[in-house]
């Protein structure tokens, strides 16, 4: 939570230095104190947050409102002065009833506002490059800018009904519910979902982005103060999304190398006594939440539960957030990367029609994974082994005997394929930092 | 907490998923059943004991003439806004008691239908309704015609459009409504996520209302361009006629887009497609992107008919020339051609490029450029003028102040970067009831209190119009202003429960700003009441109580069923105003017999078989499903046999009824 004391914009938060306006300038207007002024009552995170994108982000806000306000206000007034005026009562006003054209007037209706577009234009043209969230953040703040051989800290982010799990690859940790980062380090989100869109949104550092199941977006920020904010879902998920909300906390370097350091000894599952009270989702017999997150851990933590209170993993398994985006993560699950290889191969042609029901990932809805847990469906598993033979190819191998020697065999070999590059699968993603800002072909991720 | 599962699974040939658990089970819901059917038996008890029924069936529900359908339109618009509004109520009743751990008085299941469903009524059974019902009240008036083109299709269309709100009804009592938001996006819009009948409810209701919409969208165009009066080229138009032929081109073009991707939705749920599915390549962004190039038009679907009431009303009312008629007329065809250019801001979010969110950004933007125009045309026909504060002027002058917040609104949105913390959140909310209800609504109110007169031959009161004016303008900002400040706060949509207790003061401001709304119904209500009640002191013989401009003001009020005795021919483009300048006589006789449409009951007969395909197809009851679509096949093919479809008005019924009108304007002082 902020602390509720009223704080002005100060005006050197008005974009960077000299990007666009004369902060000055804008400040001297002092639209924007009175705009702030007016809200500080109230905990107006978006105008006043603790990270520098978001900074930006409000900033825009502001410039935007200030860039309207100079027609808006002389027409609202012009509205208000032409009604009180030629009021029918008011006999002395002038009253010409025929008068319904005049070109200068005409030009100037059309290029005011147009004016104003073109300077909003522009402003939206370099801010939306300079704060597109694919692209690696350059500065700290306006003053700092981010040192050359800076590494961002990854966090991979899943939005899970209806809780938020992070894991931190660089330190193979993992929490439910707990965003901790440290102030100052550029931060580095590759999102996704398991089931439903959220959107990702921490309001105190930066703008939101959708949380899509089998696609990654990303969001690059920084936090420049300490402290604990509010972050949630901003978009519907069904029942228990009021809940889906976690806490993060921005703390020093020290600290969060302390914290890792808790995370990574305890092993346990641990209650901050912050976000909730409420005991744990019938209670798994195994896996236990808590230690390790490996796949079978996961998809116990993927069943639809609310209110969840932190939970943190002491390690992670590494292949885990690629067979998440991938929708494999359950056993016997074809990853999607490998069914897209397939496709693009040709497909399986009629023999794929056996392998529908292992493809399937929602056919279960939100209680996705119970019973592969439970009893590891044999029926899919042979399906699976079906279809690894049909695409290795092996002749006799298929039971129904269709498989003649192909033509090519690059068609078939979708399943021994190598995963498409965009999607690490496990491996962390070793891309140079200038490709990190957002490779060309994250296609498969981001589809624009 | 563990998430509650109930079993549905329960399926039966005869009646289908359909089984007691289907019934209403939340307290609140099963006493508005009670009460909805005790209502419900009394109206057709009424109905029966006052012998009414034969009268409405003849009159008004077989009745194929432009100006009955339009009066029902409006009718189903006000029920359903009643409707829609008691959404919004509970809404903000459970959003202003929801802190410190109380969990208010809505459950999860119930209020995600209840946001749903508010939506969903509000832009498809409110808004809808009311402009369609204008449109086809007015715009034949405004072009000299007798009737639209096609007027059985009319009389089809209205009675599609009221299926679809029947289905939406019915729902709230019988089983369940979707609990996704009410653009319903995948993949929670999926059977795997909405297992059971909610979005099989919204997907119905949308496509048999759809249905309506569409080809009241073809017959308004026909009419538009076929069935203008002679003299009145495109450019002498009246302005509402304009904005109702580009709201039509929009509806045209934009609906067909909404039943694709319906129907793509309905194979995923019925057939087990993967269009918008997580699997085999489905791509639910392909629906959001589906939904909004039919979503975006929508929202200027809605909007230009009411920039074309403000147009008529402003210029009636300050007794003036529109300033800038072409200006008015390119500026709405700029609109509705940028329209379809701009839908991808409702998602910025969604991890498209810069340079695409950029160009979608500075469209949406560009639409303010006509917009303004337009706001600037009303505000120099107000200049120099002698205006009038009726009703319809206040309401306009309310518009303009609003409107032109909820532009700027608009315009903050449409910058990508601030979007991206503005997306989703209450100040989103706050923008867009600032554009619909300051412009849609209002425009609404405005055009109800202004063609009143023309539709029942007597003004409304206009003591409890200003008590609801002043109850629901002002009532409208604080419901929304603390809206928009809890958008800076950080605080999203659809949320049920909140920590946070320091924002709840602001929740309950809302709140207080939905009673003085509700006030403002209330009183449109008595406002009505009172005016039918006091109808005679009331009375218009004139036929145009507002020294009006345009054509429908030349004929009685209300207009006999043909229109206009004899076609008008126009010279300007305020073709009544320049009748009554250069002194136009009214011609007495040379009547001859009218050539009119004859009402069918068709349209209601295949409405009400749509109604249980749709009902057969939500429940999975096949046998129903087919009988039903087998009897709309059937009694199609059957329609075209029926030859009876038209008639002539006799020549002395025409006489005595313009001799009639003689002695009416003659006892008027005329």
């Amino acid at each position: 939570m902020h602390p509720p004391e009223p704080r002005l914009n100060p005006p050197g938060r008005l974009f960077g230095p000299s990007r666009f306006l004369n902060q000055r300038t804008v400040a001297a207007l002092g639209l924007a104190g009175m705009l702030t002024a007016a809200l500080s009552g109230c905990n107006t995170v978006v105008l006043d947050p603790a990270g520098d994108v978001a900074r930006q982000q409000g900033d825009l806000v502001i410039v935007s409102v200030l860039l309207m306000l100079l027609i808006v206000i002389p027409v609202m007034a012009a509205v208000v002065i032409f009604a009180w005026r030629y009021r029918a009562s008011n006999k002395d006003a002038k009253y010409e009833p025929d008068w319904d054209h005049s070109t200068q007037l005409e030009l100037l209706i059309w290029t005011a506002p147009l004016l104003i577009i073109i300077c909003l234009g522009a402003v939206t043209w370099t801010s939306t490059h300079l704060l597109d969230p694919y692209r690696t953040i350059g500065r700290i703040d306006h003053e700092t800018p981010v040192a050359a051989n800076a590494k961002p800290l990854e966090v991979q982010v899943v939005a899970l009904d209806w809780k938020w799990l992070f894991i931190y690859p660089e330190q193979g940790i993992a929490t439910v519910n707990e965003l901790v980062v440290p102030a100052g380090r550029p931060l580095q989100f590759k999102i996704t979902s398991s089931s439903v869109m959220n959107s990702f949104y921490v309001p105190a550092m930066a703008g939101q982005i959708y949380a899509m199941p089998g696609m990654e977006t990303r969001l690059h920020a920084v936090m420049n103060e300490t402290g604990k904010f509010e972050g949630f879902s901003a978009n519907y998920s069904g029942a228990g999304f009021s809940n889906m909300r976690f806490a993060t906390h921005s703390v020093d370097e020290a600290g969060f190398a302390k914290w890792v350091g808790e995370v990574k000894a305890s092993g346990k599952q641990a209650n901050t006594g912050q976000t909730a009270d409420a005991p744990l989702p019938e209670a798994p017999a195994a896996p236990p939440l808590g230690g390790n997150l490996d796949r079978a851990a996961y998809l116990e933590l993927e069943k639809p539960s609310e209110k969840v209170p932190v939970i943190r993993f002491a390690t992670v398994a590494p292949d885990l957030y690629g067979a998440i985006v991938d929708m494999c993560v359950e056993p016997g699950k074809m990853c999607s990367s490998e069914m897209m290889a397939i496709d693009a191969h040709g497909g399986l042609g009629k023999a794929g029609i056996r392998n529908v029901s292992m493809l399937e990932y929602d056919k279960n809805g939100r209680q996705a994974g119970t019973d592969a847990t439970a009893s590891p469906d044999a029926a899919v598993r042979k399906e699976l082994a079906w279809v690894r033979a049909l695409c290795r190819q092996i002749p006799g191998s298929a039971p129904d005997g269709t498989i003649k020697a192909p033509t090519d065999m690059r068609s078939l070999n979708g399943a021994g394929l190598a995963a498409p590059q965009s999607i690490g699968l496990g491996q962390q993603e070793a891309l140079a930092p200038d490709a990190a800002a957002r490779p060309a072909h994250v296609s498969l991720n981001s589809r624009n | 907490m563990a998430i509650e599962a109930v079993d549905h699974s329960h399926w039966s040939p005869l009646l289908g998923r359909l089984w007691l658990d289907a019934l209403p089970q939340e307290p609140i819901v099963l006493a508005t059943f009670v009460v909805v059917a005790l209502g419900g038996v009394a109206l057709v008890a009424a109905l029966t004991y006052f012998k009414l029924w034969g009268y409405l069936w003849k009159e008004w529900f077989t009745s194929v003439d432009h100006k009955k359908i339009g009066v029902m339109y409006m009718v189903l618009g006000l029920i359903m806004l009643l409707r829609g509004f008691a959404d919004a109520v509970m809404m903000r009743i459970q959003q202003s008691i929801a802190f410190n751990g109380n969990e208010g008085y809505l459950n999860a299941h119930h209020y995600d239908q209840i946001f749903t469903a508010h939506g969903v009524i509000m832009i498809f059974f409110v808004a809808m309704p009311f402009v369609t019902g204008l449109m086809n009240y007015i715009v034949p008036l405004q072009i000299g015609a007798r009737d639209v083109s096609f007027p059985f299709l009319n009389n089809f269309s209205f009675w599609m459009t009221t299926a679809g709100a029947v289905l939406v009804m019915m729902s709230l009592f019988i089983g369940e409504f979707a609990q996704t938001g009410w653009l319903a996006y995948p993949p929670l819009s999926n059977l795997a996520y909405s297992p059971w009948v909610g979005v099989d409810y919204y997907i119905w209701a949308l496509q048999i209302a759809g249905v309506g919409t569409l080809l009241s969208g073809v017959n308004l165009i026909a009419t538009i361009v076929k069935m203008r009066a002679p003299g009145m080229t495109m450019m002498r138009m009246p302005i509402f006629t304009w904005t109702s032929l580009c709201t039509n081109i929009l509806i045209v073009a934009a609906f067909p887009v909404l039943t694709a991707v319906m129907s793509m939705l309905s194979l995923d749920r019925y057939l087990g497609f993967n269009f918008f599915s997580n699997d085999f390549g489905g791509s639910p962004m392909m629906y959001v992107n589906l939904i909004w190039i039919w979503g975006h038009p929508e929202v200027y679907i809605l909007i230009l008919p009411l920039f074309g009431v403000f147009s008529e009303v402003t210029a009636t009312f300050c007794g003036k020339r529109l300033f800038g008629y072409s200006s008015m007329v390119y500026a709405t065809l700029v609109i509705t051609i940028l329209s379809y250019l701009v839908w991808l801001h409702h998602f910025f979010t969604m991890g498209s490029g810069a340079s695409v969110n950029s160009f979608f950004g500075i469209t949406t933007m560009v639409i303010s450029i006509p917009t303004g125009a337009k706001l600037f045309n009303w505000l120099f026909t107000m200049y120099r003028a002698r205006i009038r504060y009726e009703l319809p002027m206040m309401w306009t002058v309310a518009f303009m102040l609003t409107f032109t917040i909820g532009g700027m609104t608009g315009v903050m949105l449409a910058i990508p970067p601030a979007d991206f913390v503005l997306h989703n959140s209450l100040f989103l909310i706050a923008h867009f009831h600032n554009v619909i209800i300051g412009g849609v609504l209002f425009g609404i109110f405005a055009a109800i209190n202004f063609w009143w007169p023309k539709a029942f031959g007597f003004k409304l009161n206009q003591f409890w119009g200003k008590v609801s004016f002043w109850l629901w303008v002002p009532g409208f900002w604080v419901a929304f202003t603390p809206l928009y400040i809890l958008g800076f706060m950080g605080v999203t949509r659809r949320m049920r429960v909140f920590d946070d207790p320091s924002i709840q003061i602001w929740f309950v401001i809302a709140a207080f700003g939905v009673v003085m709304i509700a006030g403002g119904i209330g009183a449109m209500l008595v406002q009505f009441a009172v005016s039918i009640w006091k109808r005679e002191e009331l009375k218009d013989e004139t036929g145009d109580p507002w020294n009006g401009r345009t054509l429908e003001w030349a004929t009685s009020s209300p207009p006999p069923e043909y229109n206009f005795a004899f076609t008008p021919i126009v010279h300007d483009i305020d073709a009544w105003e320049d009748m009554k300048r250069c002194g136009v006589e009214r011609p007495t006789t040379g009547f001859r017999p009218i050539h009119m449409p004859k009402g069918t009951g068709t349209g209601i007969i295949l409405a009400g078989l749509s109604t249980a395909l749709g009902f057969a197809m939500i429940w999975y009851i096949w046998w129903l499903a087919a009988v039903s679509f087998v009897g709309i096949l059937g009694y199609s093919i059957f329609h075209t046999f029926n030859y009876k479809r038209d008639y002539h008005i006799p020549v002395e019924t025409v006489e005595a009824t313009e001799a009639a009108r003689t002695r009416q304007l003659a006892a008027a002082g005329a």
